[in-house]
């Protein structure tokens, strides 16, 4: 390994910055990436009985929700429980653009996140007198209001409360059905879902992440070094909403439709569970947790499908419950730092190894 | 006319519902500072172990709710010990989580169970109607009302004259100074989670009686939070008030509007208070202010 024992070692600010510091980092960069490549292929080809395409497009979406609301929550120290409804406004945003206006697809993703952010911008303003669990149950409250804007506005809704998008068409190119447009899409995703994670890891090394992060740890102390908290907070809402935006626009023009019900406080507690399993204040944390919530409890209800047959199909939503919550649970009370300090743990033994520490 | 006494009952009865299940959260607010979203699960539990005793074992009901309260007891001394005592100290975030993963780990225990179509349980309140001010009123309704004020009574005075609800209200008020003179914060903390279980099984079983033991009983749980923050997140009078407010809003826009309005209209009604009023109407103004 480069990192020698003792620690990393660095002879300028500038090199201890850097995104990436040590050269084990960037081997591990180029593993990723080797493997980010060949994913498609895999899931297609070999892992295809575990994997599918489709379920790895979805979490390459809800990453971008994650890291957004890991800003929000891991580095600002700003609890919400309405991340769904900022991916809904994201969602319907794109698709009035798309489909209302007929614009091009890029433009009215890039109009639902800036219309997310802002909005988000505003529902944050309670942040500014509110703490914890009053801040909490306010998000909660604005969640609440924008489902119900979404299911009763009519002009959004094609048939019941969903908006239909058509098949993506940017210039001459046009996605194709199914199976190939599932390839064509993870491109498309992934190129977001790296980019999202790269402004992320950006931001948070930053100034404004630095002053993101001492409102987090204590805001009267962070006021007093010059800090403009209220600045920190109010922005922090307005990039974590951006992040839901885009995710919501990708989500709408992926599944080819908006609905209000995919976005409910579920969806917000599930993005939250993700932070919280990932690892709060870690942007690779928050992939992580995308990753794992997304997929485990799928994994294990198909696991359970095979072994109990098809009987057990009426009773796997019921299990997915109790599963989801579990995992929560057993995260928060044994490695409340999540999945991310699981990996440096693991780093950590083998560099050591054979010394315990 | 008719109508608006109709929907005053309506109101009432709902919001004495609600008070109960909000008594349960302030308790464990007060006691223990932790905010428990599985209010609503304990709910649905409480509702359903009656229904097991009652209708699936044949139990007489007396016995039945009997063994729910033991059932509810046990229950949240557990929960206490193994989900929640872990986390003292952490981040509220991740206490409001573990009670988020709580809620959904019942809510999916019950429904795997017994599935999501609401269950027949023969009515236990009568079910006759009374003639008031030319409107019918129901009157399982009405014995509800009474039912949950006799029960709020019971709780009032329990924290105001025993000896282990004044020790509850020592640890709530300081938990240092209620060590040093020799109350066990540990059994308050027990104890704070036995009594929501228990009051929210009251709460579950009257629900489930005047509407149906159906898993959408948890939605109720979730109007705990416009209650509690209406009325002060440590007031027990504070639900009162709060559940017989947000349950006569409901009401209200339900029968002169419109049913949709009526589900959002407690949260619009939970964000004007906490931006002119966020420590409630009853609650202690310490609230952190940023």
């Amino acid at each position: 390994m480069a990192a020698s024992s003792t620690g990393t070692y660095f002879t300028s600010y500038r090199a201890e910055s850097a995104l990436r510091r040590t050269k084990a980092e960037w081997a591990r960069l180029a593993l990723i990436a080797g493997f980010l490549l060949a994913l498609p292929s895999l899931a297609t080809g070999p892992l295809h009985q575990v994997l599918e395409l489709h379920v790895i497009n979805m979490v390459l979406i809800v990453v971008i929700g994650a890291v957004g609301l890991n800003i929000l929550i891991g580095y600002t120290g700003q609890i919400s429980l309405g991340h769904g409804g900022f991916l809904c406004v994201g969602a319907f945003t794109a698709g009035v653009f798309y489909q209302r206006f007929d614009l091009p697809a890029p433009v009215g993703i890039f109009a639902a996140v800036v219309f997310t952010a802002a909005l988000g911008a505003f529902f944050g303003l309670p942040a500014l007198r509110l703490k914890g669990l009053y801040l909490a149950i306010a998000t909660l409250a604005s969640q609440t209001v924008i489902i119900f804007v979404a299911s009763q506005w009519s002009w959004l809704h094609d048939q019941g409360e969903t908006m239909n998008l058509s098949r993506l068409r940017i210039g001459g190119f046009e996605i194709a059905a199914r199976g190939a447009g599932h390839w064509q899409w993870y491109w498309i995703l992934l190129v977001f879902a790296v980019l999202s994670v790269y402004a992320g890891r950006n931001l948070v090394r930053s100034s404004v992440g630095r002053s993101f992060m001492a409102v987090r740890d204590q805001d009267i102390a962070a006021a007093a070094i010059g800090v403009n908290v209220t600045r920190a907070k109010v922005t922090s809402f307005a990039v974590s909403s951006g992040f839901a935006g885009l995710a919501g626009a990708l989500w709408a023009h992926y599944r080819g439709n908006a609905t209000p019900e995919t976005f409910v406080l579920e969806t917000s507690i599930l993005f939250v569970a993700m932070v919280i399993v990932g690892g709060l204040g870690s942007i690779a944390g928050a992939v992580y947790g995308a990753a794992f919530m997304w997929m485990v409890p799928e994994l294990i209800t198909k696991a359970l499908l095979n072994v109990g047959g098809s009987e057990w199909t009426s009773r796997v939503p019921h299990l997915e419950m109790i599963f989801f919550g579990l995992l929560i649970m057993l995260f928060l009370i044994f490695e409340p730092r999540g999945l991310d300090r699981i990996w440096q743990r693991t780093k950590d033994y083998f560099r050591f190894w054979p010394f315990r520490y | 006319m008719s109508d608006f006494v109709t929907f005053t009952l309506y109101g009432l009865s709902d919001g004495a519902i609600l008070a109960l299940a909000a008594l349960g959260f302030v308790l464990i607010f007060k006691a223990t500072g932790v905010i428990n979203f599985a209010q609503g699960e304990l709910l649905l539990i409480g509702a359903f172990t009656v229904y097991t005793f009652f209708v699936i074992f044949q139990m007489p009901f007396v016995v039945a709710t009997l063994l729910g309260v033991v059932v509810a007891v046990a229950l949240g001394v557990v929960v206490e010990r193994l989900v929640l005592r872990p986390l003292v100290g952490e981040n509220p975030i991740s206490v409001i989580m573990v009670t988020i993963g709580l809620a959904s780990v019942l809510k999916g225990a019950v429904t795997l169970f017994f599935g999501v179509q609401p269950q027949r349980q023969p009515k236990i309140l009568p079910s006759g109607s009374l003639e008031f001010a030319g409107a019918r009123l129901p009157l399982d309704r009405v014995s509800a009302i009474v039912i949950a004020a006799v029960v709020l009574l019971a709780f009032t005075v329990f924290f105001r004259y025993s000896r282990h609800g004044i020790a509850m209200r020592a640890v709530a008020d300081d938990q240092q100074a209620s060590l040093t003179v020799g109350i066990s914060v540990r059994r308050a903390f027990a104890l704070a989670w036995a009594l929501a279980a228990v009051s929210a099984l009251i709460g579950g079983v009257l629900l489930g009686d005047i509407e149906a033991v159906s898993p959408s009983l948890t939605a109720f749980g979730l109007l705990v939070f416009p209650v509690v923050i209406l009325g002060g997140l440590d007031s027990v009078p504070g639900t009162i008030v709060g559940g017989l407010i947000v349950g006569l809003t409901k009401n209200y826009i339900n029968g002169f509007w419109d049913g949709s309005y009526a589900e959002v209209g407690p949260y619009v009604l939970l964000l004007l208070i906490l931006l002119v009023r966020p420590y409630g109407l009853f609650g202690q103004t310490r609230i952190e202010r940023v």
